[in-house]
């Protein structure tokens, strides 16, 4: 069987997690199929080769350091093209949504998204996506050359952790039409808090219902001497601020105690609070999602709870 | 300026979920379907163009389906001004709705096309930029922001932590849209009504839809129930247990 390609994912001159997490299972992979794991560069990491270590060698398409959707997805198609890898690992992220299915539509190779774990099997492989809010496992069997778009904390980044001396190869790639061009890197907003550093964070989610509501959980928040955190949604609807949110696109946290009301679990929310020592979920549906990493649970309505809670606390 | 907003239905996460006799995909019976809500957001951001005069005029289009006309009937409604429905197939992936959209925005014209980022159930990947490679269109993923000049667009796209990248793209271009500048805006019942009964939906076949993504499900099931949680039966066991973390 043939090779498995890890595209790498560096901001400010720093290998990402997800880098190190596709590289562990690649090597596991590879190892399974017989096939070599090569990692795939951008920009200027020819310094920080010796962290890829898992890999069996390196190909360096060089060019711009930041991150361009275009240049970026034309150079990883033509080492796809020369490579001829049976498998290319992404990550799910946004870098790799752009180049994940520019390059596996453009050379007609199958993408399977969302990626919660891998396995060889039959010549091939076997890829199970978490779907539909992390509601459905779906598996699907590929064989020959596919494209894999691994979700961000599947797979641990120490197994990729090591370090080596893999050989680089200085690959001429293909950089686009210049049709997308970088401006700049916009750092987020000064904020009041910084969640990351919280001990106990009470998180609301969507089942908040509304604005006004999310007062109750700043009173709970307030007892516990917790500070406020929450899911996307409300930070899209314009409730909360940037700052308090966690996942994929906000905040990674990993508090003592990780309270969350009215969340479902999507894994672009749990990709950012799983690693908190104990998660507790109020939330009224029984199959949410959430009850899956959560410590302890409770399937009931969060303003009964909430609201007793708090009584029960302040006496 | 011309935007095309793709729109398409998911189910419902609120339902419960289950898995057909097929045992590969959703039993579709009992669920109910509705606006991905990143789709949402992609037709905010295209409204919000339009008023703010950078845009001309935004169409609307999506694939035939239960519940669709009301779903583009609540679009006009919302402030978009033409409404398409592509019929004469029925589109098994994320790539064979990906050849049905772009066969038509190939015949229809624009400068921009908006669709919301991701799917819940996208298995093949994402319209967004597999539209864009079948047009040969530029793609942005994961935008929030949006603004035009000229015959480029600036928008902002999300990284981790709150990180942004600015990019200057070259149009025609497509954007998997994230999330608008304003939260989604509600279209009143009275509206909706109102714009069932004047407004029309343009009909146009979808063309051939090619081979899809290459690539089947062998199993679909909710997760193993692991360790998972441990249930509290009330809010004396929640104390309980609060007090043991040391939250208390
Ligand atoms: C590229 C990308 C990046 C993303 N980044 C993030 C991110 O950083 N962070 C993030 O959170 N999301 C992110 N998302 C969004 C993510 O996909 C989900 O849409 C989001 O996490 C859902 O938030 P939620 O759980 O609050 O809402 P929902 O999924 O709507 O869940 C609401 C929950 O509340 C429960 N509920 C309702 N009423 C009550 C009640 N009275 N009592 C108790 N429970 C109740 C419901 O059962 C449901 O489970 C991202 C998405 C994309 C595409």
């Amino acid at each position: 069987m043939g090779d498995i390609l890890v595209i790498t994912e560096h901001l400010k001159g720093e290998f990402q997690d997800i880098t190190f997490e596709m590289l562990g299972k690649a090597k596991e992979l590879a190892g399974a199929s017989g096939g070599q794991c090569i990692a795939v560069t951008f920009g200027n990491m020819n310094g920080k080769v010796s962290e890829l270590g898992a890999a069996d060698s390196v190909v360096s398409v060089g060019g711009s350091d930041d991150f361009n959707p275009e240049s970026y997805a034309a150079a990883v198609q033509s080492v796809v093209s020369e490579k001829s890898p049976s498998l290319v690992m992404v990550g799910s992220t946004s870098m790799g949504m752009d180049i994940a299915n520019s390059i596996a539509t453009a050379l007609e190779m199958p993408t399977v998204s969302y990626c919660a774990d891998m396995s060889a099997s039959g010549g091939g492989f076997s890829v199970t996506s978490s779907m539909y809010g992390g509601k459905m496992n779906v598996v699907t069997d590929v064989t020959g050359s596919a494209v894999a778009m691994v979700l961000a904390g599947a797979f641990n980044a120490d197994a990729g952790k090591s370090a080596g001396s893999p050989s680089v190869e200085d690959f001429a790639a293909d950089s686009g039409a210049g049709k997308v061009r970088f401006k700049q890197l916009i750092e987020p907003e000064a904020a009041d808090v910084d969640i990351t550093q919280s001990e106990i964070l009470v998180a609301v989610g969507r089942g908040i219902g509304s604005k006004d509501d999310i007062e109750l959980a700043e009173e709970l928040a307030e007892v516990l001497d917790a500070d406020l955190a929450c899911s996307r949604p409300l930070v899209d609807a314009g409730w909360m601020s940037k700052a308090h949110q966690v996942g994929k696109s906000g905040m990674k946290v990993k508090p003592k105690v990780y309270i969350a009301l009215g969340i479902s679990g999507a894994p672009e929310h749990i990709e950012g609070m799983k690693s908190s020592t104990t998660i507790i979920a109020i939330n009224s549906d029984k199959n949410a999602p959430i009850f899956d990493v959560a410590h302890y649970g409770m399937a009931e309505d969060l303003f009964d709870v909430v609201e007793e809670l708090v009584e029960e606390l302040e006496d | 300026m011309k935007i095309a907003v793709m729109l398409k239905q998911v189910p419902d996460l609120v339902e419960d979920l289950e898995v057909d006799a097929s045992g590969i995909s959703l039993d579709t019976d009992d669920i109910k379907f509705k606006l991905n809500e990143f789709d949402d957001h992609a037709l905010e951001e295209a409204i919000l163009l339009k008023e703010s005069g950078a845009a001309d005029e935004v169409v609307v289009i999506a694939v035939d389906g239960d519940g669709v006309d009301k779903m583009l009937f609540t679009a006009i409604a919302k402030g978009a001004d033409k409404a398409v429905k592509l019929n004469g197939g029925k589109p098994g992936d994320s790539h064979q709705l990906g050849k049905a959209f772009s066969n038509a925005l190939g015949s229809e014209g624009f400068d921009m096309v908006f669709t919301g980022v991701q799917s819940v159930d996208d298995r093949d990947g994402q319209l967004g930029p597999i539209v864009a490679s079948y047009l040969g269109a530029p793609c942005v993923s994961v935008v929030s922001g949006v603004s035009v000049s000229g015959g480029t667009a600036v928008v902002h796209k999300e990284y981790s932590g709150g990180m942004m990248g600015e990019f200057e793209v070259d149009m025609p271009a497509v954007l998997g849209i994230q999330a608008a500048k304003q939260a989604p805006r509600y279209a009143p019942v009275s509206k909706i009504r109102q714009v069932q009964e004047t407004a029309s939906i343009e009909e146009v076949p979808m063309g051939d839809l090619g081979s899809g993504s290459g690539s089947s499900v062998t199993s679909m099931a909710p997760p193993a129930k692991g360790s998972g949680a441990k249930m509290l039966d009330d809010v004396e066991e929640l104390i309980d247990v609060l007090k043991d973390k040391g939250a208390i």
